[in-house]
C-alpha cells in the first residue's frame, strides 16, 4: 500500500521504500477531501481506506467518522473526480469537498487552547481541592501554613496560564470603558488570589485559592461547551459551503479547460454545461437552452436564452450548453452586490442584546457596590483594613457569576443539540433567543415553501394517445417539465409511444416522428400554442391543435404543517415572492396565508422586513434564494433551507438540514423552551446569591461555604439545562 | 506527620503525569474523531501488528 511505504519511510530511513522518495515527494502535495454522509461503521472505515489507499498516486488516506469525511494525500495529478467512481464501486456514496472551505475546522485552535486550559484547570483545582479538604477537616498551624502555600504554589501559575480568556475579555472592555461578564469574574478571582497570599504569609485561617480555580473552571466549562455547539454547527455549515466546489470550464483557442472559479476573468469565454450555474455575469455567445433564474428572482417559468442573451452568476442552465462571454467577474457579479445589500442590513442585528449581556449589565455594577460596601462597613466597624479585605473578596467569590457563566451555554448547547437531532444548525450564538421573541413570520414561495420543482396538474384531463405521445417526448430530455410529466405520466402507469429520431432542441423542446407525423413538445411559440401567465409545456401531434400540459410548483414537505403551526401558535405569517401574482396566489390560498406579495424585488423584500422590524415586530424570515439574502439579513431571526444558495445560508442564523420544513415550528417551541430555562437558571443563581451573600457581608463566609455553594448552584444550572434535551 | 513529607509531592507528580498525558493526547489529535475511534477498534486489519 502507498499509505504505508510513504509513513515508514519518514519514520525509518533505512527502508525499502526510502530511494524512491524523493522522486515522489513532490514541493505541493494535493489535499482532498471527500463527504462520504453513508459511512457508520468499522466496516466502512476500512473499506474505504483499503479503496483509497490501493489507488495509484495516493499517499495516505484517513476517514473521520465523527465528521463522516475523508482525508486523502495524495499525488498533485489527482483529482477528486478520479477517487469519486472508485468508492462508489464500493458502495459508498462519495462527494467532493472544497478544502479550502473546510480549512477553519481542520486546524481547531481555539478549541484545543479552551480545551487545554480547562483541562489545566480541573487538574489544579483538584489538587488544590485536596489540600484543602484537610484544612477543612481541622489542620491547623504549620501544617495549614504549609497546605495553603504548597496551594499558592499550584494555583497561581494554573490562573496565570488557563483564566487568560477573561483577563483578555475584561481588558478589552475596560479599555473602551464598558462592563461585562468578565470584569467581576477577572475582579474576584484577582482579589480572591491577592487576599489569599496575604493570608497565607500571615498565617491566617481562610485561603480561598481552591474557589478561585474551581471558579475559572467551571466559567472555562461554560466557555468551552458555548465554543464546542457553535463549532459542530460551523464545521456542518461549513460542509454545505465545500460541497459546491467553485469550478468553470474555460475555452482557450476552442480546448476546454477546468479552472477555479476565483481565476476567472473579464472576457474569458466559459462553458456551462445543461444543470450547470452561472460562475460569472456575462452574455450568451453561442448556444441555445433555458435558464431557471428562481435562485435570484423567484421565478419559476424558465426563460428562453439565446446568443446576446445577459446572464447573471447563480443562474441555472437547464438544457444546452451555452458559452458565455465574461462581463463581471468574482466582486462585481451581482452575485456579490446582492452581498453588499446584506452587509447593510446586518448592521441592524447587531443592536441585539442577549439575555446574558442584559444580566451582565444588571449584575456587574451590583456586586461591585456591593463588595465596595461591605469592605467600607467593615472598615469604619473594625477599624481593620485585613478583615474589610477579606470579607470584600469573600462577597466578590461568592457573588460571582459561576452559575450565571454556565446559565447561558449549558441551555444553548442543550436545544442546539436537540435542533440539530431533528436537523436543524443553530448557527449564531443568540438565534435561539431571538427565535424565541418571534411573532411575525414571512416565507419565500420558490424554494422554501415549495420544492422548486414543477408538478403537472391536469395530467388525467389529457387523452391517452396525447399521454403517450408526451411521455416519449419527455423522457428524451432533462429539462425539469419534462422530468416532471414523465415521472407523473410514468406513475399513472401510461407507457411511452414508439417514436423515431427523437432530438432535444435545446432552448425549445423536443422533436420526433409519430406515424410519419411531426409531434413536438415544448415552448408555446415553438409549438403553435398560445402563451399564457402560468408555465405550461405544449404538445403539437402534426396538423392537430397543440394542447397544453399546466404545472405548478410541488410543495415542500411539511410546509403546510409548518405554516398552520405558526398559525395555531398565533404568529402572523406573510407569503412574500419575487414569483407572478397568479402562482403567489394560488399558493396563499391552498396554504391559508391571508397577506401575500407577489413581484416583489430583492430590495423591496427587504425594505419590507425592515419595515415591519421598524413597527416593533420580531420578523423570522424563512427563504433560500438570493433575492432573499437581504431580507434574511434584515429580519430579527432567519432560517434557510440547506438547499438555499451559500450566501442565504451566510446570511441566516439557521440553516435547516433536511428536505422537510416541519421542524421549523418545532425549533419555536425549543427556542421559548430554552428562553424560559435560561431565565430559570438567572433566578437559580440569583437565589443562591441571596442566601449566600448576607453570610459573606456578616464576614461569616468561610472557604467551604464558597466552595459548597458555587458546586451546588453551578451543578443545579447545568442538570435545569439538561432537561431541555 | 512526616509522611506528609513523602505523600504530597507523590500526589503532586501523579496529578502532573496524569495533566501531561492529557496535554499529550490533546496535541496528538486524538479527539477529532472519537467516533471513528470507537468503531476502529472493532475492525481486524492490524490485530497481529500495529499499523506502520
Amino acid at each position: 500500500m502507498t499509505g504505508q511505504t510513504s509513513s515508514s519511510a519518514a519514520a525509518c530511513p533505512g527502508c525499502i521504500a526510502s530511494p524512491a522518495e524523493p522522486a515522489r515527494v513532490t514541493p505541493r502535495d494535493a489535499q482532498i477531501a471527500l463527504s462520504l454522509p453513508g459511512i457508520h461503521c468499522s466496516a466502512c472505515i476500512a473499506t474505504v481506506e483499503r479503496e483509497l489507499n490501493a489507488f495509484p498516486g495516493v499517499e495516505d488516506a484517513r476517514v473521520n467518522l465523527t465528521l463522516k469525511r475523508a482525508m486523502v494525500k495524495a499525488a498533485p495529478d489527482l483529482n477528486a473526480r478520479d477517487l469519486i467512481p472508485v468508492l462508489e464501486r464500493a458502495g459508498y456514496e462519495a462527494h467532493e469537498l472544497d478544502p479550502g472551505a473546510l480549512s477553519a475546522t481542520q486546524t481547531d485552535k481555539t478549541g484545543r487552547e479552551l480545551l487545554m486550559r480547562l483541562a489545566v484547570a480541573g487538574f489544579a483545582s483538584m489538587n488544590v481541592m485536596l489540600l484543602s479538604v484537610s484544612v477543612w477537616s481541622g489542620a491547623t498551624d504549620a501544617t495549614r501554613d504549609m497546605f495553603h502555600w504548597i496551594s499558592a504554589a499550584i494555583a497561581l501559575p494554573a490562573i496565570a496560564f488557563s483564566a487568560q480568556p477573561f483577563f483578555a475579555n475584561a481588558w478589552g472592555a475596560l479599555r473602551v470603558r464598558r462592563l461585562n461578564m468578565d470584569v467581576p469574574i477577572v475582579l474576584a478571582i484577582l482579589l480572591a488570589l491577592a487576599t489569599s497570599l496575604s493570608e497565607t504569609a500571615l498565617s491566617g485561617k481562610h485561603a480561598y485559592f481552591d474557589a478561585a480555580l474551581t471558579l475559572t473552571f467551571f466559567l472555562l466549562a461554560g466557555r468551552y461547551l458555548d465554543y464546542r455547539t457553535r463549532a459542530i454547527a460551523r464545521s456542518a455549515a461549513e460542509e454545505l459551503t465545500a460541497l459546491e466546489v467553485p469550478r468553470a470550464t474555460r475555452l482557450v483557442g476552442g480546448i476546454e479547460e477546468e479552472v477555479a472559479v476565483a481565476d476567472l476573468k473579464l472576457d474569458d469565454l466559459v462553458l456551462v454545461r445543461p444543470g450547470g450555474r452561472m460562475p460569472v455575469d456575462g452574455e450568451i455567445v453561442s448556444g441555445r437552452s433555458e435558464l431557471d433564474r428562481s435562485l435570484l428572482t423567484g421565478e419559476t417559468t424558465p426563460v428562453f436564452a439565446q446568443e446576446g442573451l445577459k446572464v447573471s452568476a447563480g443562474e441555472v442552465n437547464l438544457t444546452g450548453p451555452l458559452t458565455i462571454r465574461a462581463t463581471a467577474v468574482g466582486e462585481d457579479t451581482s452575485l456579490h452586490q446582492m452581498a453588499d445589500l446584506v452587509a447593510i442590513a446586518e448592521s441592524g442585528r447587531s443592536r441585539y442584546t442577549s439575555l446574558a449581556d442584559k444580566a451582565a449589565k444588571l449584575y456587574a455594577p451590583g456586586v461591585h457596590i456591593l463588595a465596595a460596601f461591605s469592605f467600607l462597613g467593615w472598615y469604619v466597624y473594625s477599624g481593620d483594613i485585613r478583615t474589610a479585605l477579606n470579607v470584600a473578596a469573600a462577597v466578590l467569590i461568592i457573588t460571582c457569576p459561576c452559575a450565571l457563566g454556565l446559565a447561558v451555554p449549558a441551555v444553548t448547547t442543550a436545544a442546539s443539540g436537540r435542533l440539530f437531532r431533528n436537523g436543524m444548525l443553530i448557527k449564531h450564538a443568540t438565534a435561539l433567543e431571538r427565535l424565541a421573541e418571534v411573532d411575525t413570520v414571512v416565507f419565500d414561495k420558490t424554494g422554501t415553501l415549495t420544492d422548486g420543482k414543477p408538478e403537472v396538474t391536469d395530467l388525467s384531463s389529457h387523452s391517452e394517445d396525447d399521454l403517450q405521445v408526451a411521455l416519449a417526448l419527455a423522457e428524451a430530455s432533462a429539462h425539469p417539465l419534462s422530468v416532471a410529466l414523465a415521472r407523473a405520466a410514468r406513475e399513472a402507469g401510461i407507457e411511452p409511444a414508439n417514436l423515431q429520431d427523437i432530438k432535444e432542441v435545446p432552448g425549445f423542446g423536443t422533436e420526433a416522428a409519430y406515424n410519419g407525423q411531426r409531434a413536438r413538445f415544448g415552448r408555446a411559440a415553438w409549438t403553435g400554442g398560445e402563451a399564457e401567465n402560468v408555465t405550461a409545456a405544449w404538445l403539437a401531434i402534426g396538423d392537430q391543435k397543440p394542447v397544453a400540459f399546466y404545472f405548478s410548483d410541488s410543495l415542500r414537505k411539511g410546509a403546510a404543517e409548518a405554516v398552520s403551526a405558526f398559525q395555531l401558535a398565533g404568529k402572523d405569517v406573510m407569503l412574500i415572492s419575487g414569483d407572478t401574482q397568479g402562482a403567489v396566489e394560488n399558493l396563499a390560498n391552498w396554504l391559508g396565508i391571508h397577506a401575500w406579495e407577489a413581484e416583489a424585488l430583492p430590495q423591496d423584500k427587504a425594505a419590507r422586513v425592515q419595515e415591519m422590524g421598524d413597527q416593533g415586530r420580531r420578523v423570522l424570515m424563512v427563504g433560500d434564494g438570493l433575492n432573499d439574502t437581504a431580507a434574511l439579513a434584515a429580519a430579527h431571526v432567519s432560517i434557510s433551507p440547506a438547499s438555499a444558495l451559500d450566501a442565504a445560508r451566510v446570511a441566516s442564523d439557521i440553516v435547516l438540514l433536511g428536505n422537510d420544513l416541519s421542524p421549523i415550528s418545532e425549533a419555536c417551541q425549543t427556542a421559548n423552551a430554552a428562553t424560559r430555562r435560561i431565565r430559570e437558571n438567572f433566578r437559580i443563581a440569583t437565589v443562591y446569591n441571596v442566601i449566600a451573600v448576607p453570610l459573606a457581608v456578616a464576614g461569616l463566609a468561610t472557604p467551604l461555604i464558597a466552595a459548597l455553594a458555587m458546586s451546588a448552584s453551578s451543578i443545579t444550572v447545568s442538570l435545569n439545562a439538561l432537561r431541555l434535551r | 506527620m512526616e509522611v506528609l513529607a513523602y505523600l504530597i509531592p507523590i500526589s503532586l507528580f501523579l496529578g502532573g503525569i496524569g495533566l501531561v498525558a492529557f496535554l499529550y493526547t490533546v496535541r496528538s489529535n486524538q479527539y477529532d474523531d472519537p467516533e471513528g475511534d470507537a468503531q476502529r477498534i472493532l475492525n481486524n486489519e492490524w490485530d497481529d501488528h500495529p499499523k506502520p
